[in-house]
């Protein structure tokens, strides 16, 4: 289902456009080749490792870095000043003065973009006198949101939004973000945590500088399977594929070795008298994340 | 031998930084302390490892030189190379010559830092940083190994390598606890303790923690109550105690980690600030 943007955002049919847009840095290749469209109502995450070219990608889309190779668009153009003043941008460090108030930074950044300071959540109007560097992160996390907010952008960029805070401040977090969705704002964030993909309506995975899958779960685990290992002995089973090279990872008590053959997997248990039943499951994001680094040639 | 803290409590100042918390941590297994900023997870590792004095409350643990201990903060000195961080740390605890070269050897080529052994740690990405600290509380071999948020802020192939060095310590025996910001972590442990405000929100395996559930998880587009609901992607996840009617029709769904966690969250707040 796609919303309706809001009266005053900006009607496009693709708020955001990269073209396969590349990045040199000498002879360094940070990204290469990607072509991502981000549409009003969407929230498209995008994931990878560090050193995939994420960084240098929203860099180029917030036009803070040139193109060597490609062009980005926002809102039908170039990133220039005026149409960065319909971005909001949750930076990884918040972006916030952390020696002011939270007043003053609300001030501060209504000043900067011409805009009335927002009205404050209760958790925030009770510590609008205080230091931003004495909030807790959960705090201070929601005041970079409602300072990104605060001009109605039609583009949110958010990286790391959840970094650190708990379930609950997180399901809070992800409440914004899915409301700005719902009025038509197109939003693209970054997360190390796995489990928060199920948020996003389509995602995209870079590894090694360039775009190597893209749309559900499903797409982007790809190929990759696993293996689940169930055995009494999980510390000598998790020992004796470790030893052997295998991808091994503990979950519980149980073992799982992504992309490996399940053959070998039970030679390797046998050999080293190990009782266990192995079994076919689906591959996690992280198990696809982590083959794709062992093979940086890439898919 | 089994390690842990007994109904710890600690105020700092006038805050209750831990109430009533226990932890359990047994040899050759791997606990996860799950929580936000301000949860008490640090305290708690930081009380486990005679850092921080108890009210009230028991500790069993080892002497600190069997204890292998990741602050949140640091666990290497940037200014010295990878091989110097270990080697300081090495000597402190005793270990010279070939000795002291064949473990550091040993756990940087685990780690995956071998071919960074002469690089400054302020050269190191946050994941390489973090497995280094990891290496340098691993170095003497400890059979109480406290790791606060090896984690935080690193990328998923970063924390999918540290977790296999913890899982690789548990299987050699050690007692392992760590915190954790992520739930998936939590999910992975033997067991896990989830605290939030100082307070215990669940505490045993997975399973455990999913059985002592109470009360029933629907998922709607609209919710009901707003105030019970949080976002599952597009739609909500909303909760009903056992004793309120759950509206006929709704999609009853069954609950993860996340879905109780957040339930307990909301109902210990709700405890601590009422209407």
């Amino acid at each position: 289902m796609m919303a309706t943007p809001a009266a005053g955002a900006v009607p496009a049919a693709v708020l955001l456009a990269a073209d396969r847009v590349g990045r040199k840095f000498g002879s360094f290749t940070a990204v290469q080749d990607v072509t991502l469209h981000l549409g009003p109502g969407e929230v498209v995450g995008l994931l990878g490792a560090n050193g995939a070219g994420k960084t240098t990608l929203i860099r180029m889309l917030l036009g803070l870095l040139g193109t060597t190779m490609g062009e980005v668009e926002l809102l039908g153009g170039p990133p220039d000043l005026e149409r960065r003043r319909h971005l909001g941008y949750v930076p990884q460090g918040l972006g916030l003065y952390r020696d002011l108030t939270v007043s003053e930074n609300l001030a501060f950044s209504a000043q900067a973009y011409g805009t009335a300071p927002p009205d404050l959540p209760e958790a925030l109007r009770k510590g609008a006198g205080r230091l931003v560097a004495e909030l807790p992160l959960g705090l201070q996390r929601q005041l970079a949101f409602l300072i990104a907010l605060a001009h109605d952008p039609a583009v949110l960029v958010l990286d790391e939004p959840t970094s650190g805070v708990d379930a609950l401040a997180r399901a809070t977090l992800w409440d914004t973000i899915h409301e700005q969705a719902e009025e038509g704002v197109g939003v693209l964030v970054t997360t190390h945590n796995m489990a928060e993909a199920e948020q996003c309506d389509r995602l995209m995975l870079m590894s090694a500088a360039r775009l190597v899958a893209q749309g559900s779960e499903a797409d982007i685990i790809g190929p990759t399977t696993a293996l689940a290992i169930r055995t009494d002995d999980w510390a000598r089973a998790f020992a004796v594929l470790n030893k052997a090279g295998q991808p091994v990872m503990l979950a519980g008590r149980d073992v799982r070795v992504a992309d490996a053959e399940a053959d070998l997997v039970r030679r390797i248990l046998a050999d080293a008298g190990v009782n266990a039943e192995v079994s076919g499951v689906r591959a996690t994001i992280e198990e696809r994340m982590m083959v794709l680094s062992r093979a940086p040639e890439g898919p | 031998m089994t390690y842990g803290v007994r109904s710890g409590v600690v105020w700092f100042g006038a805050t209750l930084a831990l109430d009533d918390v226990s932890l359990i941590v047994e040899p050759g297994s791997v606990v996860a302390v799950v929580g936000g900023d301000g949860a008490g997870k640090t305290t708690l590792l930081r009380s486990l490892v005679g850092k921080v004095r108890l009210e009230r409350g028991e500790v069993d643990a080892p002497p600190p030189e069997a204890i292998g201990y990741l602050p949140a903060t640091a666990g290497s000195w940037l200014s010295l190379t990878v091989a110097q961080n270990m080697d300081f740390v090495g000597g402190i605890y005793g270990l010279s010559g070939q000795e002291l070269v064949s473990r550091r050897d040993e756990l940087l080529e685990r780690a995956s830092l071998s071919s960074s052994a002469d690089r400054l740690a302020s050269q190191l990405s946050g994941g390489m940083r973090r497995k280094l600290g990891f290496s340098m509380a691993m170095v003497h071999d400890p059979p109480l190994l406290v790791l606060d948020e090896p984690s935080t802020g690193i990328d998923p192939v970063s924390r999918v390598d540290l977790w296999r060095l913890v899982s690789e310590a548990a299987a050699a025996g050690a007692a392992v606890v760590m915190s954790t910001t992520y739930l998936d972590e939590a999910e992975r442990a033997a067991s896990l303790l989830a605290l939030d405000g100082g307070r215990t929100l669940a505490n045993g395996t997975l399973a455990d923690v999913l059985a002592s559930f109470n009360g029933t998880i629907t998922r709607i587009s609209t919710p009901h109550r707003r105030a019970w609901a949080w976002r599952r992607g597009r739609e909500y996840h909303e909760y009903w105690p056992t004793d309120t009617a759950v509206p006929s029709g709704a999609v009853t769904v069954t609950p993860d980690l996340e879905d109780v966690v957040i339930t307990m969250s909301m109902l210990k707040r709700r405890e601590r600030e009422p209407a």
